[in-house]
């Protein structure tokens, strides 16, 4: 085990991918010889060459089109859109192309070797385009894998599996947790399955529910309501696209409660669409409305951040009043 | 539709190759690097009010940067990028234009909207994002903007304003108005998408736009090489059928002759142009960037030395027009001018929280004047944990 920050375990998943399989590719604005803005891929071009670890010129479309070409020739490209906020250019050649190649031609040709990395989230004074957390507009989209890690072991064992997965994956990384995120990481490789919520915390009066950089408000929010002698279940679905129903559907079955947390804004936010679910697979057992604790539905502020922020304080608030239905 | 009967150029009869470097551009040159008009070199319209509009800029701008890198330095902003290399390139394209004209910029041409009036008050309520801020503070800092200086607020994605530069310029066709559209990108923004599909548009529905590009030799860490294989972004002007021309960007007579003649093109014709200006990114990319991770001290001192601010001010002082007196004493009167501004924006209030659901439409919907409401009465429980109380 050693310690790492959540940028040093995605460096080590990373170079552990391209060691063990020379068909691994990393490239993006800025990722080579300067090993991305944000140090992510730091090192890997000194050591695998600049053939398989490169700057591409400054354009998101072309990133994805060229990885999804690489993908459907048998490569296994990693490629790193800089900002999630920068996804939008390449949105067409995601959900047209990535999402469908394999659908669209029976399985003649599939892009499952592809994973999508980028920074998301907010809580960074980015304003409007260094905060956003696009993922719902992604989870619409089947024919891709959407997953999120809350912490450096996490992100390490679930970027290996989406590496070795047979299916695309855009992988959304916490930025605000990149260095602030420490923790014991096993050197060697593992991988943490896709598809599996995972339960963090046992409890019986409710069930919180979220995933990467909110778990770390979920969680303080738990330990508050704690001391108020609620004892909460706190799940991390990491992975949103295809999500662990039955994990989540059997919490509830237990405690009777959910709230659904996440920074991107409330309305056609992912929570929507647990809470449908949800409420259709635990009815009778329900205590009390889903809640949700959201960002607002306005664009990510700058100098009202805090104010804006689905914090451990709202969230806490809002399992008070679950609780009191 | 295409005619098989007629080609552009001679029908050949071996497959020959158009070398993918056949068309190289040339650079429009009248400053020598010491400040010398360059012999049989064309003027352009300039007389001493407007070298001096423009000289007044280049100081205030590279004052303005070197204060705001040592306030981010001190905290007191969170972020910053400059214009250091490039005001030559900035401020020579600006005063080629009319005020009228709209300018739709990247991020790192707060010297246009200088030069067209937006004062130390302005900057310093947008850097701080007090109640002030034309933007309410809502963008990080740097994304000035102003209607009334006919200056597109910035938008942080690459290359967007590119065609909207075009559309924006087509309606003042339309309209009949007398002015037209500058755009301002770098090369990095050239590789994207938009840039494409805006020069193409621009050129099939004949707007008027100046495509601006500022060729710094940077996007971040990424060097020209790595972000083209052809001779830069001018020849991509011809391939749209665009009047093009290839300026030294840190030739502040040559950048003021190219704009005055592309703007003379573009309204006479309604029709795009293409200037590329040569030269390069003094400065880091922004205060969360440091260069020496890509870049040798001794590219930097070499472009340094042929700098467009000194190159212009050598040429003002072969004119009679300025004195290193005179020099001194501007540099002087912007620095307290500056640190006197910001001293006053940093204790001014942050914009009221009202204004977090304001300007998502026209009208505050009703699901926002909820959202308020909850967040108010949050607030009010825990008062001393949202910065929003300690202002009121």
């Amino acid at each position: 085990m050693a310690q790492m920050n959540l940028l040093h375990a995605i460096n080590n998943a990373l170079d552990i991918a391209m060691e063990k399989n020379e068909k691994v590719l990393c490239f993006g604005e800025d990722v080579g010889h300067f090993g991305g803005v944000f140090r992510s891929t730091s090192g890997l071009q000194e050591k695998f060459g600049k053939d398989r670890c490169f700057n591409t010129p400054l354009t998101e479309q072309g990133i994805i089109g060229f990885a999804n070409g690489l993908a459907a020739q048998g490569s296994v490209p990693i490629a790193e859109i800089q900002f999630a906020d920068y996804i939008f250019p390449a949105f067409d050649q995601i959900v047209n192309e990535t999402a469908k190649f394999r659908y669209r031609s029976g399985n003649e040709f599939n892009v499952g070797s592809l994973v999508i990395r980028t920074p998301y989230g907010g809580g960074i004074a980015g304003g409007l385009y260094h905060s956003q957390s696009p993922e719902a507009y992604f989870t619409g989209t089947p024919g891709i894998k959407v997953v999120v890690p809350r912490n450096p072991y996490q992100a390490k064992g679930l970027l290996l599996a989406c590496i070795n997965d047979d299916n695309p994956v855009v992988f959304f990384e916490p930025k605000r947790l990149y260095r602030a995120s420490i923790g014991e990481v096993p050197e060697e490789a593992y991988e943490i399955e896709l598809g599996k919520a995972e339960v963090v915390t046992s409890g019986s009066d409710i069930t919180l529910l979220g995933w990467g950089a909110q778990m770390e408000y979920i969680e303080q929010a738990a330990d508050l309501a704690k001391e108020q002698g609620i004892a909460c279940e706190v799940i991390d679905l990491r992975t949103l696209l295809p999500w662990d129903v039955d994990t989540v559907a059997q919490s509830v079955t237990k405690t009777g409660r959910l709230l659904i947390s996440h920074e991107a804004p409330l309305t056609g936010g992912f929570a929507g669409e647990i809470s449908a679910t949800i409420s259709e697979r635990c009815f009778l057992n329900l205590e009390s409305p889903i809640m949700r604790v959201c960002g607002m539905d306005t664009p990510y502020p700058l100098i009202q951040e805090k104010e804006y922020i689905a914090d451990h304080l709202k969230i806490f608030e809002a399992i008070k009043a679950s609780v009191n239905f | 539709m295409n005619n098989p009967e007629q080609q552009s150029g001679n029908a050949i009869h071996q497959a020959t190759f158009v070398s993918g470097h056949a068309l190289t551009i040339p650079t429009l040159k009248v400053l020598a690097h010491d400040g010398e008009v360059i012999d049989g070199a064309q003027m352009p319209q300039i007389d001493q009010a407007l070298a001096l509009r423009i000289y007044d800029t280049m100081v205030y701008t590279r004052v303005l940067d070197e204060r705001m890198v040592a306030a981010q330095r001190q905290g007191r902003v969170s972020f910053y990028m400059t214009c250091k290399g490039e005001e030559a390139s900035i401020i020579g394209s600006a005063a080629g234009l009319s005020d009228s004209d709209m300018i739709m910029a990247q991020y790192r041409e707060h010297a246009a909207i200088r030069y067209r009036g937006f004062t130390s008050e302005n900057f310093m309520n947008q850097l701080f994002s007090n109640k002030k801020d034309l933007g309410k503070g809502r963008q990080m800092p740097i994304h000035y903007g102003s209607q009334a200086l006919n200056y597109m607020t910035i938008s942080s994605p690459l290359a967007t304003q590119i065609p909207q530069a075009s559309g924006y310029a087509y309606g003042q066709k339309l309209q009949g108005i007398d002015a037209l559209t500058m755009c301002y990108f770098g090369e990095g923004a050239a590789s994207e998408g938009d840039f494409h599909a805006g020069l193409n548009m621009a050129a099939v529905l004949k707007a008027p736009t100046i495509f601006y590009c500022r060729n710094n030799g940077y996007a971040i860490s990424t060097s020209t090489e790595e972000q083209f294989a052809g001779d830069g972004i001018a020849p991509r002007g011809v391939g749209y059928g665009i009047e093009t021309l290839r300026v030294d960007g840190n030739d502040c007579l040559a950048v003021l002759l190219a704009t005055q003649t592309a703007r003379a093109y573009a309204l006479a014709h309604n029709k795009p142009v293409l200037i590329e200006a040569m030269s390069y990114r003094l400065g880091a990319h922004s205060t969360s960037d440091d260069p020496s991770g890509y870049r040798s001290k001794e590219e930097e001192d070499m472009w340094a030395k042929i700098d467009g601010v000194l190159r212009f001010r050598a040429w003002l002082e072969a004119q009679g027009w300025w004195s290193q007196e005179q020099d001194a004493a501007l540099y002087e009167k912007y620095r307290e001018e500056v640190l006197a501004a910001l001293k006053v924006a940093e204790k001014i209030a942050p914009p009221p929280l009202n204004e977090l659901i304001t300007d998502v439409y026209s009208d505050v919907p009703p699901h926002l004047r909820a959202q308020l409401t909850e967040l108010k009465s949050h607030i009010a429980k825990y008062p001393a944990q949202y910065p929003s109380q300690e202002s009121h």
